[in-house]
Formats: C-alpha cells, sequence, structure tokens
C-alpha cells in the first residue's frame, strides 16, 4: 500500500471515530442479550405471597413452607428458647440485628418477629444459600458443647441461635434473614406481605 | 517402469489439491513432520495428548448425551425433574448403551483433570513457563479456567441433589461481591434460586458457548507451544545446537516419533479408564457423588455438601477462612495467583534436576499442601483441628507462590549442559 500523501491525522480520526461508534453500538447491542438472563416475568410472578395455617403448630415445632422457591421456617418457640436468647449475646456476631437488610424493622428486637413465640425465616444459610438444620433442644451438641438451640449448617458450619443470629467465628457473615410477613389472625400467617402500617 | 494410471491419478489430485491450498503443506510440515519436539521426552509427556484425547471424547460423548438429555428442571413426577429423568432414567436405562455414553462423559470428566493437574505440575517442575514460554503457560491456565466452568456447569445437568446444592453454593460466591453481588446472583441465575433459567442456560454454556471457547483456547496454545518449542526434563535449550539445515540435533520429528509414543500412552491410559467406566463408575462416589442420584430437593440441603474432587483444594480454603468475602478471594486468589508463575519463577535454570535442595522441598511441599487441602475440602469440615490444619496448608500455597521469586533465585544450582546429556 502506497504511504506517500497519506493524511495521518484523517486516518487517525477515521480510526477512532469507527472504533467508538462500533464499540458504542457493540456495547448497545450486548444489553438486550445480557437481559435475557434476568428473571422472567413468569418467574417473578411465582413470587407471589403465600399463606399458611399455624393453628397446629405445637410449641418447640417448626413447620417449613415454600416462598419464592426458598425454605421459610415457621417455629413455634419454647420458653427456654426464647429465654436462653439474651445470654448468648456476647458469642455473636450482631446481637442486636443492626444489619437492616436481615429483616424488616418490625422484626428488629431480641427474637428478631412479631410475635415473641413465633420465629418466621428464610432457611437459606446467609453464607451460600444452604439451608441449615434445625437443632431445637437445648443440649451439648458435637458443634457447640453450650449449645442453647439453634440452626447449624452442614455445608460449611455455620451456627445460629434460636432466633437466627449468627454466631462469631463461622463463615456466614449475617443474621439469617427475616422476610416480610404478618399474621391475618391468630391461625393464618401470610409470608411476602408485611403489616398494616409497618414501615 | 511406466508409471500406472491411478499414480497419474494420484499425481494429479495431489496437484489439483496443492495448486488450491499451498499453505496446507507447510501447515502440516510446522506442526507434525517437522516439529523438532526435545528427544528425551519422559512419561510427563504424556499428559498434553492425553488431555487432547480426552477432550475429542468429551465432545463426542457428549454430543450423543445431548440427543437424549432435556435441559429442563419442570416436574415429570412428584419430585422428579424432566432432566434428572431423562439422565437416571432414560439415558441409565431405557437408552440402549445410553450407561456407557454417560459413564464415559462422566469419567472424562475426572480423567481431565488427572491429566490437566500432572500436565501443570510437569509445567512447574521442569520450568516450562519461563521465558520464552509465558504465552503457553498464560493461555493454558486460561484452559484450565474454562475447564473448571464447563465442568461445574456440566454437573449442574443432571439435576440431582449435589447438582442442585451445589449450583446454589458456587453461584452464592458471586453474592461476596459489595454492591452488586445480590443482583449478580439473581442475574446469573435468572430466578432467585436455581430454577429452570439456571439449568437451561447452563446447558447452553456446557454445550455450545464454552466448548467453542476451550478449543479455539486449545488451538492457541499449540500455536503458543509450536512458535517457540516443547520445553524438556533437562531444561535444555535445544535450539542452540543445529544440524546445517537448521534441524536441532537434539530434536526429532513429531509425526511419526511422538505421535507412536503418545499412541503407547493413550493405549495405556484408555485400559485405566475403560476399567472405572465398567467397573466403578462412581470411583466410590469420588467421580459421581452418591447423592447425586437423588433428585434435586429445593427445601432439604444434603447433610454433606461437597464439590466434586477437582475442587476440594480450593472448597477447603473457602471453609477454613471464616469470612465470606474473604473466603471468596482467597478462593480465586489461589487460582489468580497460578497466572502469575513465569514471572515468580527467577530461576536461572528451569529443570528440577539442576535446582538445589530448596526448590525441591518447596515443589514437595506445595504439592502435599494441594492434595491434603483437597482432602479436607472433601471431608465433613467439622474436625476444628482440621480447620487449623487447613489454614497452616492454605498459608503453604499462598506461600509458595510469593516467596516464588525469592527461593528460586536464592536457591543453588548445577550447571545445565548444552545439549541433551544422553545424546548420540
Amino acid at each position: 500500500m502506497a504511504n506517500e500523501g497519506v493524511n495521518h491525522g484523517r486516518r487517525r480520526f477515521l480510526t477512532a471515530t469507527t472504533a467508538v461508534v462500533g464499540g458504542a453500538g457493540a456495547l448497545v447491542a450486548a444489553v438486550p442479550f445480557i437481559k435475557t438472563w434476568l428473571p422472567s416475568a413468569k418467574a417473578k410472578s411465582a413470587g407471589a405471597p403465600v399463606q399458611q395455617d399455624i393453628s397446629k403448630v405445637e410449641v418447640g415445632q417448626m413447620v417449613i413452607t415454600e416462598w419464592r422457591g426458598q425454605p421459610v421456617w415457621i417455629i413455634r418457640r419454647t420458653p427456654e428458647q426464647i429465654g436462653a436468647l439474651a445470654s448468648l449475646n456476647a458469642s455473636l456476631r450482631d446481637p442486636e440485628s443492626k444489619n437492616e437488610e436481615q429483616q424488616p424493622k418490625y422484626a428488629q428486637n431480641l427474637h428478631r418477629s412479631i410475635k415473641q413465640e413465633w420465629l418466621v425465616m428464610i432457611g437459606v444459610c446467609t453464607h451460600l444459600g444452604c439451608s441449615p438444620k434445625f437443632h431445637g433442644e437445648i443440649k451439648p451438641e458435637p458443634f457447640d458443647a453450650q449449645w442453647k438451640g439453634g440452626f447449624f449448617c452442614p455445608c460449611h458450619k455455620s451456627r445460629f441461635d434460636m432466633a437466627g443470629r449468627v454466631f462469631a467465628g463461622v463463615p456466614a457473615p449475617t443474621n439469617l434473614k427475616v422476610p416480610d410477613y404478618h399474621f391475618v389472625d391468630d391461625k393464618t400467617l401470610v409470608i411476602g406481605v408485611k403489616p398494616e402500617g409497618a414501615a | 517402469m511406466q508409471p500406472s494410471r491411478i499414480d497419474r491419478a494420484v499425481a494429479d489430485l495431489q496437484e489439483w489439491f496443492n495448486y488450491r491450498a499451498k499453505a496446507f503443506g507447510p501447515f502440516y510440515r510446522k506442526h507434525m513432520s517437522e516439529y523438532w519436539a526435545p528427544k528425551n521426552f519422559n512419561i510427563w509427556y504424556y499428559f498434553g495428548s492425553l488431555a487432547l484425547v480426552v477432550l475429542v471424547n468429551q465432545i463426542l460423548t457428549g454430543i450423543f448425551l445431548t440427543m437424549h438429555f432435556k435441559p429442563s428442571a419442570l416436574e415429570v413426577a412428584p419430585g422428579i425433574s424432566e432432566a434428572f429423568a431423562s439422565v437416571e432414567l432414560t439415558i441409565m436405562r431405557d437408552v440402549e448403551w445410553g450407561w456407557l455414553v454417560r459413564y464415559m462423559h462422566s469419567t472424562g470428566a475426572s480423567a481431565f483433570f488427572i491429566v490437566v493437574y500432572l500436565h501443570m505440575f510437569r509445567g512447574l517442575i521442569y520450568g516450562s513457563a519461563q521465558k520464552p514460554r509465558e504465552l503457553v503457560w498464560l493461555l493454558g491456565m486460561l484452559i484450565y479456567l474454562v475447564l473448571m466452568a464447563e465442568a461445574f456447569m456440566g454437573y449442574v445437568l443432571p439435576w440431582g441433589q449435589m447438582s442442585f446444592w451445589g449450583a446454589k453454593v458456587i453461584i452464592s460466591l458471586f453474592g461476596a461481591i459489595p454492591m452488586v453481588g445480590d443482583s449478580l446472583v439473581e442475574w446469573i441465575m435468572g430466578d432467585y434460586l436455581p430454577a429452570d433459567a439456571t439449568l437451561n442456560r447452563f446447558f447452553a454454556l456446557h454445550v455450545i458457548a464454552l466448548p467453542l471457547v476451550l478449543l479455539l483456547l486449545v488451538v492457541l496454545h499449540l500455536a503458543a507451544l509450536h512458535e517457540v518449542g516443547s520445553n524438556n526434563p533437562e531444561g535444555v535449550d535445544i535450539k542452540k545446537v543445529k544440524d546445517a539445515n537448521g534441524k536441532p540435533l537434539d530434536g526429532i520429528a513429531f509425526h511419526p516419533y511422538y505421535t507412536v509414543k503418545d499412541l503407547f500412552g493413550v493405549g495405556f491410559f484408555l485400559t485405566i479408564c475403560a476399567f472405572v467406566v465398567f467397573f466403578e463408575p462412581t470411583f466410590g462416589g469420588w467421580f459421581l457423588e452418591h447423592d447425586n442420584f437423588v433428585a434435586a430437593d429445593k427445601l432439604v440441603t444434603p447433610a454433606l455438601i461437597k464439590p466434586v474432587w477437582y475442587y476440594t483444594p480450593y472448597y477447603a480454603m473457602l471453609r477454613v477462612v471464616p469470612d465470606k468475602l474473604l473466603g471468596v478471594l482467597t478462593m480465586f486468589g489461589a487460582i489468580a495467583i497460578l497466572f502469575l508463575v513465569p514471572w515468580l519463577d527467577r530461576s536461572p535454570v528451569r529443570s528440577i534436576r539442576y535446582r538445589g535442595w530448596i526448590s525441591k522441598l518447596a515443589f514437595a511441599l506445595f504439592a502435599l499442601s494441594f492434595i491434603w487441602l483437597g482432602k479436607i475440602g472433601a471431608g465433613p469440615g467439622t474436625d476444628p483441628v482440621e480447620t487449623i490444619v487447613g489454614r497452616v496448608l492454605t498459608f503453604l500455597y499462598f506461600a509458595f507462590f510469593i516467596t516464588m521469586p525469592l527461593w528460586t533465585k536464592i536457591d543453588s544450582t548445577k550447571p545445565v549442559p548444552e545439549r541433551v546429556p544422553a545424546h548420540d
């Protein structure tokens, strides 16, 4: 190719503008393809609230329901389990639930629930998404000799107390998540909708 | 004697072909018949060609599996997804010889990592990453990276318990990224948990996108290698001493010499693989985990979650670090640091044969920590002593690389000869 009489400034300008315009076009064209990966309308609509009858749940019992494909635990705690909560504060990472993303405002208290007796929580470990196992009994466990009841994740050994508060020194960074929920009446719980008037 | 009509026809055909594809002859000579490979390759040099054999096996068996597999998490029976049924019922029981193709594919996955790990370790102890082969090493590491993604997505496809929970754990790793983590996880899964959308896109990536990338990288890896030439167990530069025609005196033609040698290795290797495929396809739960023969249940996590053996060293690191973000960074850092080996290795000699005791000890400690971490990552992880041991080993793993510029430099070396010692 003959290079005499070439206007280099013009050639550079054309190269740069072609690259910029082409690059911008490629970026914009990538958006629809990237967005195809977002949850589809169908997946989003499957995230509707669920209702649960709690009239048959005994003290100390846990029922598991499903919301947005995730296990939601509903536990009717024993007075002993509730009583032990305050004594654990020193060995927890976030005893006062200061991380506001992990529970709605109306559940930001010692027992992390609307009613002291009822614990409603998403049963998904905040480490890497496994579902921790329920070890409700207050008795020495292989993973903790002073066990006061709570949850133990089989995947990476994170431990949580009976309010879903994470122990210090385990891989999970935060307390278990409390979803929005409210009591329609004494027998019915709705998960996915906050109580009327709650922030 | 007059040339026969057939001879003439062959010659004509050759001429016809050469006129239209002039580059083919030189290409064949450059990469096969006149690619001068050092004549002193030992057993360690089988693993590159074996990796290629496994890749071909994965592609061929994979194509046949896609003919029966259904990438769908929709239920066909209570608790049984279409994907799980298509693997465990259709392919494993109904399709004639389907079990063989499937076990060849699943055994191939583990075999791939066995040969790749040995291939990488070979590169490490013989200094194959050193100048001028940095690009070869980098491309090889990219292959390793893509291979891990490819194997992970393949493991998700049967939609068993380990598929589902493995997917959940691995995708959640990206949730550790500050700010964008949670939306990124949702974007990768296309749902609020691993679901039909996740399975379907992993299938697309596993059978189309990543294999294409993998093939391209393999071509580039070989092209980069053939540009600079193969290293050898002595670390001698065979290009230094050439004959009048420019052929290295210690080099022999890749074809036929090494094609024949590699064929022997392939025969040996396939015999072992066939034993696994026919007699122990799950390899005691190491190649196919027992829990993955149970259909995925999104509400029940299996009691023991662990990845397949080839990820367990990194998984152990994730587990022994008591912080989510730091754990994830440690795990990815352990892989990322491998890319830097060409610049961390400052030894004036390549091969371990000419290095001193410090290097030999370092390589041994590194191999030990990698294998031991793998054992810890495959276990239940409840033992607090093991957690301490795991932290020490993680420290050793990183110390091996971070202090590599130091110990490769101060270590004593023996003089490297001009030519391969056992010549002519």
